[in-house]
């Protein structure tokens, strides 16, 4: 069983405001899951590799240009922001 | 014959020689889904008058007399977690309900430059993440052969909007069945093309090592033109790649006494409905005395997929969703007094039960302590999942699968239980995880409801699993 306190520590790197109620609940189902999860362990896997792709490609290059927007694009994509100032973002102070 | 009742290629054919018009077509699919979706709720918007200016483009096309491309004027629906250059796209989610698509995605591109016509965008699982449409923040999808029931899931809306012909075809995407899956519950045909096959840009990420987007139609061959327009490299997606297939000649048909078919044990042992195991397997015998070789064959790390899966797919999520941060686009808290309340409240408030579960179980997955033991445990058996179906495809030529172990159940059923839910994902994971290309089509029913027969290829041949599905449809009436 997952423990509270895991549990709130993993909301908080996930930035995942929760209520006490639903911190909670997250806990018994989390750790459901994770009792499921368990399965895996009855695999040798020490001598396999792991995939994370399923199609062999690699590393792609392209030119490292930067490509300049169309200025209504620009425009359109500052709007859709919550806070907005003088074309940039605008957020709350970071320190 | 009704309008609506129309396939691809007779809707092409119908304005081609002027039986009806881009426009006519047109309103009698606006026509049915207002008729109809009041009760399906297939569409989260519905885009009437970009669709009907597009249809009088189309018919002013017809009348110069030009060559006319298959898929100009046939009306569309698209998933709403791909983007429409104008158009809402809210992936099922309050953290984006109104966020207007500043782009198109490439597929959407592609079709456009064959003069598609959109009628809307179709509900979801919040950001494809479930398997019964029931997750979207704007109510659930019913399915159309019993409204009581689920259509599937993630591409719900655009699986039941087929079915209850309120559009000749649509997109949706497929990370884990989300194709598949509401193909099979709803009697219609889906494609989860190979990992590469078709762009990912403009698809709102939700696994990117796993997500594909691909077509929903109402036969075999309508799919197969749909892909054939949405596939191919781009430049904007470095995981896609360019299908290099010799086009085959007119005469060089598939002989289906060369074809070598596997049944993995595996599908057919605990858990399957009886019913649907009797179907499955008379569709198999149906394909033997048609001359195809059937052999059984073992993929033994089938177990193993789904616990697999659902470590990998809500790790990736974890990160990808990082992006809805309420500062850049999309829902943000009011009344938040520092930076770090703004990304707690507008997560915590934006985001629905589902999504926050999986961004738990992937940050866990992938945090300190637990790497190993659950993310990096979960891709050496993604390496077993796949070595697996290499092994067997060295004997055969194609799998046959139930897509699902039952038929589509009752909403509210599983919806409290989120084990039961992924456990309703038990035969389509493997593919993603693998990258394989599969299809899913109707083969009989289980009481009223449809059972979906799954063909699993080998990366990259869309086109043989095409075929073979399509030699079986021509033996069942439409």
């Amino acid at each position: 069983m997952i423990s509270e306190e895991e549990v709130k520590h993993i909301a908080k790197l996930a930035r995942l405001g929760l209520t006490q109620a639903e911190l909670k609940k997250m806990q018994n189902e989390l750790s459901s899951i994770l009792d499921y999860m368990e399965k895996l362990k009855e695999l040798d896997i020490s001598k396999i590799e792991p995939t994370s792709h399923s199609v062999k490609i690699e590393n792609v290059m392209r030119e490292d240009q930067s490509k300049e927007k169309k200025l209504e694009i620009r425009k359109k994509l500052i709007e859709m922001a919550p806070e907005k100032k003088e074309g940039y973002l605008k957020t709350k102070s970071v320190l | 014959m009704q309008l609506t009742d129309f396939t691809i290629t007779q809707a092409h054919q119908g304005l081609e020689k002027k039986e009806f018009s881009a426009l006519e077509l047109c309103k009698a699919y606006l026509d049915k889904i207002r008729e109809k979706d009041r009760e399906i709720f297939a569409f989260l918007t519905i885009n009437t008058e970009k669709a009907l200016s597009q249809a009088k483009k189309i018919d002013n096309l017809i009348s110069t007399g030009k060559k006319l491309p298959i898929l100009a004027g046939i009306p569309t629906a698209i998933k709403d977690n791909i983007l429409v250059e104008g158009i809402k796209c809210t992936a099922g989610s309050k953290i984006l309900e109104n966020y207007i698509a500043p782009y198109d995605a490439t597929v959407i591109k592609k079709l456009k430059e064959e003069s598609c016509l959109i009628l809307g965008k179709t509900n979801l699982d919040e950001f494809a993440m479930g398997s019964s449409t029931e997750n979207s923040a704007f109510g659930p999808t019913h399915n159309p052969h019993d409204l009581t029931r689920v259509p599937g899931g993630s591409s719900g809306g655009s699986a039941a909007a087929v079915a209850a012909n309120e559009c000749v075809y649509a997109l949706g995407s497929d990370t884990g069945g989300s194709i598949r899956l509401p193909a099979s519950f709803c009697g219609v045909v889906g494609l989860k093309p190979t990992y590469g096959a078709v762009s990912r840009y403009g698809l709102i990420a939700f696994a990117s090592s796993l997500d594909q987007i691909g077509p929903i139609t109402k036969t075999v061959k309508d799919c197969k033109i749909v892909f054939e327009a949405i596939k191919g490299r781009d430049e904007m997606d470095s995981t896609s790649v360019e299908l290099n297939q010799k086009p085959k000649t007119k005469n060089e048909k598939l002989n289906l006494k060369e074809i070598k078919i596997g049944i993995p044990k595996e599908y057919f042992i605990k858990g399957i409905d009886g019913e649907v195991k009797k179907v499955i397997e008379a569709t198999i015998k149906k394909y033997q005395e048609m001359g195809a070789k059937i052999e059984e064959v073992s993929l033994p790390h089938t177990e193993y997929a789904l616990p697999a899966y659902y470590i990998i797919s809500p790790s990736e999520a974890s990160a990808n969703l990082s992006r809805y941060d309420g500062i850049k686009y999309g829902y943000s808290a009011k009344e938040a007094k520092d930076l770090m309340e703004i990304y707690l409240k507008s997560k915590g408030e934006g985001f629905g039960q589902e999504v926050r579960r999986r961004i738990m179980l992937g940050t866990y997955s992938l945090s300190a302590g637990y790497y190993e033991a659950y993310y990096l445990r979960a891709q050496k058996t993604r390496t077993l999942v796949k070595n697996d179906f290499e092994k067997v495809f060295e004997k055969v030529d194609c799998l046959l699968t139930p897509t699902s172990p039952f038929v589509a159940f009752k909403i509210g059923e599983k919806i409290e239980d989120p084990l039961s839910m992924y456990l309703v994902d038990v035969y389509t994971v493997s593919i993603n995880l693998a990258g394989l290309p599969a299809l899913s089509l109707p083969c009989g029913k289980a009481g009223h409801l449809p059972v979906g027969l799954q063909i699993i290829g080998k990366p990259f041949e869309e086109s043989k699993i095409l075929e073979i599905g399509e030699i079986f449809e021509k033996t069942c009436p439409r």
